[in-house]
């Protein structure tokens, strides 16, 4: 792990993230946000025979949110929802491959949380 | 007798330990008094000594060391009232914090005393402890809110304000926003106010700690504040009322120490101030704070005030210059106290001090406790520095530098 919260690849995906914008046709639309700090993440989720056909996300808030965010939509497009509506939050972590402190895991951690409300409706985040 | 010292930031220093510190290996630039104030060795030492040599229960024992405590507590009591000229210490209620002490107000004043369809007014600054309380009052007793709006300098807009005051039962205001730094002029309002039937409580969270605070010249009502932002403990706050007030008052908790004769099924209550004070207090944090109001007279509150705004001018000076950055509240350091707000172009608060942190600087990041407010600035957060006695201009230079620094990483 690197100690270098603002690594490279983080502040690449912050600055250009992947999946930007929005799905017009989406079949899930999803708002998660994080008012302690004001992050604001909304998905829009296209689905595909089972399967995560397309993904897009808008967002505002600190460089942690929004590029795990972005970095998420990699994770899971194509990928089949039965397996994304438990997708552990500990491989988002991997993939951000910083320590997160406590008081900045809520943004690191919003973007699939919200992504767990989508498939699955309001269930209680994962500890 | 308390002898009266020059106030110098680096003198100063030296009783703070924690200010020796240092925090990823930079040495602690603390800019964050305004959340709670680092707390001088004489303040430690003084709850240190009572737990080691006459920890006891005040107001309970006959024995040596339970007087001993009883009178350094009650001691505290009274310097606490020298401090902010309360005509007594009878008018000073220990609680745990400014909150506690606004949400005795509630229960014991605005309970007995709103009435269905009454008015609370309040202002668009208000941290969330001086809100939320009048919310719920307002759902208990059908009372409605309403706002003091703010101007584009973070000042209150006061044109209106006879008419705002027209069947306001209580207007609740921050003597200074711990947003926006903005001082209020509170003894013009409280007049307005008292002319119009109102009663006047003020949130003193980060008025007393930083300026000198006169209850009686202020003409208010309710004056509310916390130790642990003025150099003492956490756990010990204040509610000063006027007397008259507080006799009128039904108890706030009920239990030990507030009744003067329990029966089965009845009580009655105990003399001011421990009607209001039920159960054993925090009597560490009450001496602690005595301690504290010690340290800070002897630099007198007046030179502690000075020795701010010099700050607030350089920093409103030097922040200005750079690229990017919005400031909120008054450009007139008169008018505003040690705290200042501010956004930047591109990088987001949390990120921003994230950044500074490992330069070995404090700053916070987020809402302060002013949703309101965030959404009257149209931001969702703010990093915030705040000063004290103990900061220097230097740390404002490395500041600056810190906030450069983050700003090439977002470039
Ligand atoms: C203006 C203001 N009011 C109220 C409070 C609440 O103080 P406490 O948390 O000590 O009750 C604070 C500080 O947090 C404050 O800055």
């Amino acid at each position: 792990m690197s100690d270098d919260l603002y690594r490279e690849q983080i502040l690449e995906h912050y600055k250009n993230p992947h999946h930007f914008g929005e799905l017009p046709d989406a079949d899930i639309t999803q708002e998660g946000d994080n008012p302690l700090c004001g992050d604001v993440i909304t998905f829009y989720l296209k689905l595909d025979d089972g399967r995560l056909g397309d993904v897009r996300f808008r967002g505002r808030g600190c460089a942690i949110s929004q590029a795990s965010a972005s970095m998420l939509t990699d994770l899971i497009v194509g990928k089949p929802l039965q397996q994304l509506k438990t997708f552990p939050t500990k491989d988002l972590l991997d993939e951000l491959g910083i320590q997160i402190s406590p008081a900045r895991m809520k943004c690191a951690t919003l973007s699939v949380n919200t992504l767990r409300v989508a498939l699955n409706g309001d269930v209680p985040e994962e500890d | 007798m308390i002898q009266t010292r020059a106030l110098n930031a680096e003198a100063a220093r030296a009783d703070f330990p924690i200010l020796g510190r240092r925090v990823n290996g930079k040495p602690l630039i603390y800019l964050d008094s305004a959340a709670t104030s680092q707390k001088p060795a004489v303040v430690i030492d003084t709850m240190d000594d009572y737990y080691r040599r006459y920890n006891a229960n005040p107001h309970r024992g006959v024995y040596a060391i339970s007087e001993e405590a009883t009178a350094a507590y009650e001691s505290a009591r009274q310097r606490v009232a020298t401090f902010i000229n309360a005509a007594s210490p009878k008018e000073v209620i220990f609680t745990r914090n400014t909150t506690e002490a606004i949400n005795l107000v509630r229960y014991s004043w605005g309970r007995a005393n709103i009435r269905p369809g009454a008015r609370i007014l309040l202002t668009e600054m208000e941290h969330h402890s001086n809100l939320v309380p009048w919310q719920l009052l307002a759902q208990e007793v059908q009372a409605t809110l309403s706002f003091l709006r703010i101007d584009d300098d973070g000042l209150l807009e006061l044109e209106q304000l006879d008419r705002q005051l027209e069947g306001v039962q209580l207007l609740a205001i921050t003597h200074q926003s711990n947003t926006l730094g903005t001082i209020n002029p509170i003894k013009a309002v409280a007049e307005a106010a008292h002319r119009a039937g109102a009663l006047v409580l003020v949130d003193g969270a980060q008025t007393v700690p930083h300026m000198p605070v006169d209850v009686q010249d202020l003409g208010v009502d309710f004056y509310a504040f916390s130790g642990h932002k003025m150099c003492g403990p956490t756990g010990i706050g204040v509610l000063w009322a006027r007397r008259s007030l507080l006799e009128s008052m039904p108890p706030f908790r009920g239990g030990g120490d507030m009744i003067k004769r329990v029966r089965l099924n009845e009580a009655t209550w105990n003399d001011l101030p421990w009607k209001f004070e039920a159960g054993t207090p925090s009597v560490a944090e009450g001496i602690g704070l005595g301690a504290a109001v010690d340290y800070l007279t002897q630099f007198g509150m007046d030179r502690v005030r000075s020795h701010e705004q010099t700050l607030v001018d350089y920093a409103l000076e030097k922040l200005q210059e750079v690229p990017g950055i919005t400031l909120y509240g008054p450009r007139d350091s008169e008018l505003h106290g040690g705290a200042i707000s501010f956004t930047l172009a591109n990088i987001h608060p949390h990120d921003l001090a994230t950044l500074v942190d490992r330069e070995g600087i404090a700053v916070r990041a987020g809402h302060h406790c002013t949703q309101p407010l965030m959404d009257r600035l149209g931001v969702a957060a703010t990093t915030r520095a705040s000063f004290y006695i103990y900061n220097r201009v230097d740390e404002i230079d490395q500041l600056v530098s810190g906030i450069q620094k983050a700003q090439k990483v977002f470039a």
